[in-house]
């Protein structure tokens, strides 16, 4: 049972993994390509990493600090990889990256 | 001074919590360095952290809690927005930049708002200037619900108390 939960943390968190870099390669031009790694791989690495917590937490209740440290690391991919987004985004506007409009060719 | 006093404090348990957790060597020499350390920063740092009056900022932190849960759910419906856009075979997307001003005035709130932005469906945040948001949306729907519906807005700005 425990067994079945994990497996479907962590390929669930694949899951999203794999559309943001298909979204990477798919997506016309640069704003649009971190709209899918943005986001996928927030939820991705933070499912990844819940699916170790609970495999942890039931396999060596001994250290249970580990899982601690494994909470503030999803707690932190949280804040950071908005932020890193963000400002990846500002960059590219601020030098002139031209954003991407329906019917434009691919970059 | 009582403000300043209760976020000394709350500065220093919460650094002394963090590393009581990551180190979990529960020896003398390790928590007295522990504890001069989180004084340290407690002492330069507090103000970083923590702002204004002690009511104010539990009734905050209980909002926070409450907006959490939501902001995580909208995390999944990004993610699901997000897959079904990749993974469709004529890719429906249709990206434009829209501006638009807020009220809200702290720091924290902008960075709150500014990150939900960016995890929320469709939409990435590109700058904030002067409380004027410059948003990138993948499309015309989740660009409205900004600018329309401005749930997210109202949500933050009940957190921060700021309307």
């Amino acid at each position: 049972m425990l067994e079945i939960i994990v497996v479907a943390f962590l390929a669930v968190g694949i899951f999203f993994m794999f559309v943001g870099a298909v979204g990477l390669l798919r997506f016309p031009d640069f704003y649009t390509r971190l709209h899918a790694t943005g986001k996928c791989d927030t939820l991705g690495e933070a499912l990844i990493i819940a699916g170790l917590l609970i495999y942890h937490l039931f396999h060596y209740p001994q250290t249970p600090l580990v899982c601690v440290k494994l909470l503030f690391l999803i707690i932190f991919i949280f804040i950071t990889n908005p932020t890193a987004t963000y400002a990846l985004m500002r960059s590219a506007y601020k030098t002139g990256v031209k954003p991407w409009k329906l019917g434009d060719e691919r970059q | 001074m009582k403000g300043k006093s209760f976020g000394i404090l709350v500065t220093f348990c919460m650094m002394f919590l963090f590393w009581l957790l990551l180190s979990g060597i529960f020896d003398v020499l390790h928590l007295t360095a522990g504890l001069i350390c989180s004084a340290i920063i407690a002492l330069i740092s507090h103000d970083m952290i923590i702002k204004g009056d002690e009511e104010k900022i539990l009734s905050k932190s209980f909002k926070l809690a409450i907006y959490i849960p939501w902001e995580l759910w909208q995390i999944v419906l990004a993610n699901l927005d997000v897959a079904y856009r990749v993974l469709h075979p004529k890719m429906p997307i249709d990206p434009l930049i829209i501006e638009f001003d807020t009220t809200l005035q702290s720091d924290l709130a902008l960075v709150t708002l500014a990150n939900s932005i960016t995890l929320t469906p469709g939409t990435i945040t590109i700058g904030i200037t002067n409380g004027r948001f410059c948003v990138h949306a993948i499309a015309k729907e989740p660009a409205d619900a900004l600018t329309v519906d401005k749930t997210m807005q109202q949500k933050v700005a009940d957190v921060y108390m700021e309307w």
